[in-house]
């Protein structure tokens, strides 16, 4: 890679960190190899959405301050979850409305802030990473990234430049899979009846893999396929990728 | 009632998932539902742009209400009709009971009315030897099985063709086959003889254009209009918030409910009733009485955060694309107004986060309301400002508020929130299995009684990228 490197923080999201380390890996993995100077932040933790969808705004506010801190100094900040950098993005503005020492910081992490696929294909135009992968694929739009983070094209474009993979229909795909947060064990009966229908939506696309550019969904649908005994995988949209390109 | 309305909402909720029956009308028709709404709206192209317009319209009139009220109200009685406003559920029913009362009246013939799901107009006309006939085919069928809506457009969305000829069956005092022709002729039959002796008709409205003093009603079975035109007096419940500016305005949302509600472009009826029967004019009543009603709508007026939801045009959209109400109907919500819209307004209205605080929880927050809404209310995001709102009035379990304490405390700092996960890495272990846990006590036993949870990684993320840095640097 000629020229200067462009400079990025990972903001990894709690759930990676400590469920999915190899998420990270493939994100880490992907971006240097396109060219990125990738840094990581220790300070950071959570974004703080569990605390903000519950109504406990306060304790929201405080670990949404720590993020904002943490990532003062950096160019860009790239996160593999359309749902954190949701919170960040727009909820953040919201929580901080009228707040005039924190407002103009948290714009400034609203523009540098953008999600794992958007940062690949929007901002470092890269739309085949050289994968090969002989799967078949079905892609679930979580609800957040797709309705507020508004990402549509830019997994299906990674996904369609991965050569061999097979990228299948997922029937009723808009429809949520029944995570929302402490909405999973606060509704945990309700929640299961929509992931199990979301289940048999994926079984009967015939595919091996569901992917998605959030842990949260995949971790419940992953979660709920594995209980049921079935093969299928859940597997984000970076490590399924990483997974497919030469070390 | 087989409802369980008493219930709380969790029990609620269970009674409904056993439901199998319920479950699969309300998937079956909400999908349908949702399909054609999302069919239309391409077609007609710019949609935002007219669900902008929309809530243009909806949020002008609602910031102007007072101006818009006045000069409605001005215009009916300028085409001679009566104005009432009815404050409280009890006002409604007392202004319905003096014109009931006037005429002597026996009959009320009614066209589908959501305020009068709300006051429970009904019951208070049966408890007066009143009897009150529902001509809307769906409610007819509640009335009949003596439940209430469990959808605001689709009424009895929850029944499939065999319960429906039951009720037919037992009201008819014989066999009534479950084919639609049999269904409709026998629901045909009965009604139309209702209409032609009821001695007063009673419909709700739609939209009320404040420039000509007009009550809009939509409608697909003609019943409104048969109601607002053979008696000889007419009664119209509206909600104080029904209002369009003018005629214009009307086109707009006219546009937009029909397609958001079933798809259609617009509905087989519009009727468009500007005041009683005019001399010369060979048909319609000869008084129309229209009651303006509050029923809590005032609560949300000038509360920034919740105003947005008396925007609503009564569509339904929201409740079919809800995965929550797709699971567990309207029933469930124990409020006349179930779904999303009815999980926002139902706490509002009634002015109570104590015992309606639970309704804003039942969703996933997954925002497919918000994209469905002609109107552009946000309510996935007014249920999270509920929510906020219901824990500040000290109505959340104070373990609950411990537990989000705890999260701040550990997660607010890099030191805690790394010591915290190294602990759960180790108190994970009783419930591990291979790599996921099972069992664990509540809340955790919510999703692990149905899904797998994943383990705690050994080593998180953070402490792999100090190898990967070691390793590049070595390289």
């Amino acid at each position: 890679m000629g020229g200067s490197l462009l400079r990025a923080s990972l903001f990894i999201t709690c759930i990676a960190d400590n469920f999915f380390p190899k998420v990270g890996d493939s994100v880490v993995k992907i971006l240097r190899k396109n060219g990125v100077d990738l840094d990581f932040p220790k300070d950071q933790t959570c974004c703080g959405q569990p605390a903000f969808n519950a109504g406990y705004w306060d304790e929201a506010k405080d670990l949404a301050k720590g993020l904002i801190r943490t990532f003062e100094k950096s160019e860009y900040v790239v996160s593999p979850s359309g749902s954190c950098v949701a919170m960040i993005k727009h909820d953040y503005p919201q929580l901080f409305a009228g707040d005039q020492l924190w407002e103009s910081r948290v714009k400034e992490l609203v523009s540098k802030t953008y999600e794992f696929s958007q940062f690949l294909v929007n901002v470092l135009k890269i739309e085949d990473l050289g994968a090969r992968q002989q799967v078949k694929v079905v892609y679930h739009p979580s609800c957040h990234a797709t309705r507020i983070m508004e990402i549509h094209e830019e997994p299906i474009k990674l996904l369609h430049n991965v050569k061999e993979l097979e990228l299948l229909e997922l029937p009723n795909a808009d429809q949520c899979c029944g995570f929302g947060g402490t909405f999973s064990v606060k509704m945990a009966a309700v929640s299961e009846e929509i992931v199990e229908e979301k289940v048999r939506n994926i079984l009967e696309s015939g595919a091996d893999i569901v992917t998605g550019t959030d842990l949260g969904c995949l971790m419940n649908i992953g979660g709920r396929l594995e209980h049921q005994g079935h093969s299928v995988q859940a597997i984000h949209i970076a490590q399924l990728l990483a997974e497919g390109m030469e070390a | 009632m087989t409802t369980l309305m008493n219930e709380n909402f969790k029990k609620r909720i269970k009674f409904a998932l056993h439901n199998k029956s319920m479950r699969e009308a309300i998937k079956k028709a909400t999908t349908i539902l949702k399909n054609n709404r999302l069919k239309a709206a391409e077609e007609m192209g710019d949609w935002d742009e007219w669900r902008q317009r929309g809530k243009d319209i909806r949020s002008h009139v609602i910031a102007n209400l007072d101006y818009y009220l006045k000069q409605f109200a001005d215009n009916v009685r300028a085409k001679g009709g009566k104005v009432y406003y009815a404050g409280q559920a009890e006002d409604v029913i007392q202004v319905v009971m003096e014109i009931v009362n006037q005429h002597q009246a026996k009959t009320v013939a009614k066209s589908k009315s959501m305020i009068s799901e709300e006051v429970h107009l009904n019951k208070a006309l049966y408890d007066r030897g009143i009897e009150a006939i529902e001509t809307d085919l769906a409610e007819y069928i509640i009335q009949l099985a003596e439940e209430p809506p469990s959808h605001i457009i689709v009424p009895a969305i929850h029944k499939n063709r065999n319960e429906i000829a039951d009720l037919f069956s037992k009201e008819a005092g014989k066999e009534i086959s479950s084919d639609t022709p049999s269904l409709n002729a026998f629901a045909r039959k009965t009604l139309r003889e209702k209409f032609l002796t009821a001695d007063i008709g009673l419909t709700g409205c739609n939209f009320a254009i404040a420039e000509t003093g007009s009550i809009v009603l939509v409608s697909n079975e003609g019943n409104g209009r048969m109601v607002s035109t053979l008696p000889k007096v007419h009664i119209v419940l509206m909600g104080m918030e029904r209002i369009v500016p003018n005629f214009s305005d009307l086109e707009a949302v006219l546009n937009l409910l029909p397609r958001s509600a079933t798809g259609q472009k617009y509905t087989s009826y519009t009727s468009i009733i500007s005041g009683p029967s005019h001399p010369g004019e060979l048909d319609g009543p000869e008084e129309m009485h229209v009651i303006i009603v509050d029923n809590g709508r005032t609560n949300l007026l000038g509360e920034k955060d919740f105003q947005e939801a008396l925007r609503c045009i009564r569509c339904g959209a929201c409740f079919n694309v809800c995965p929550v109400y797709r699971q567990i109907g309207g029933h469930a919500y124990g409020s006349v107004y179930g779904g999303p819209i009815g999980a926002v307004i139902t706490p509002l209205l009634n002015n109570d986060l104590k015992n309606w605080g639970e309704l804003p929880y039942a969703s996933s927050l997954c925002a497919a309301c918000s994209e469905a809404c002609p109107v552009m209310i946000p309510l996935h995001e007014l249920l999270v400002k509920l929510r906020y709102r219901r824990f500040k009035a000290g109505y959340t379990s104070s373990m609950e508020h411990m537990a989000f304490k705890v999260f701040r405390h550990y997660f607010g700092n890099p030191r805690r929130y790394r010591f915290a996960m190294k602990s759960g890495y180790y108190l994970q272990r009783p419930l591990m299995r291979g790599n996921h846990l099972e069992g664990g006590p509540t809340p955790l036993s919510g999703w692990t009684n149905s899904r797998y949870f994943p383990a705690v990684a050994q080593k998180p993320f953070r402490q792999r990228w100090d190898e990967i840095q070691k390793g590049s640097e070595e390289r």
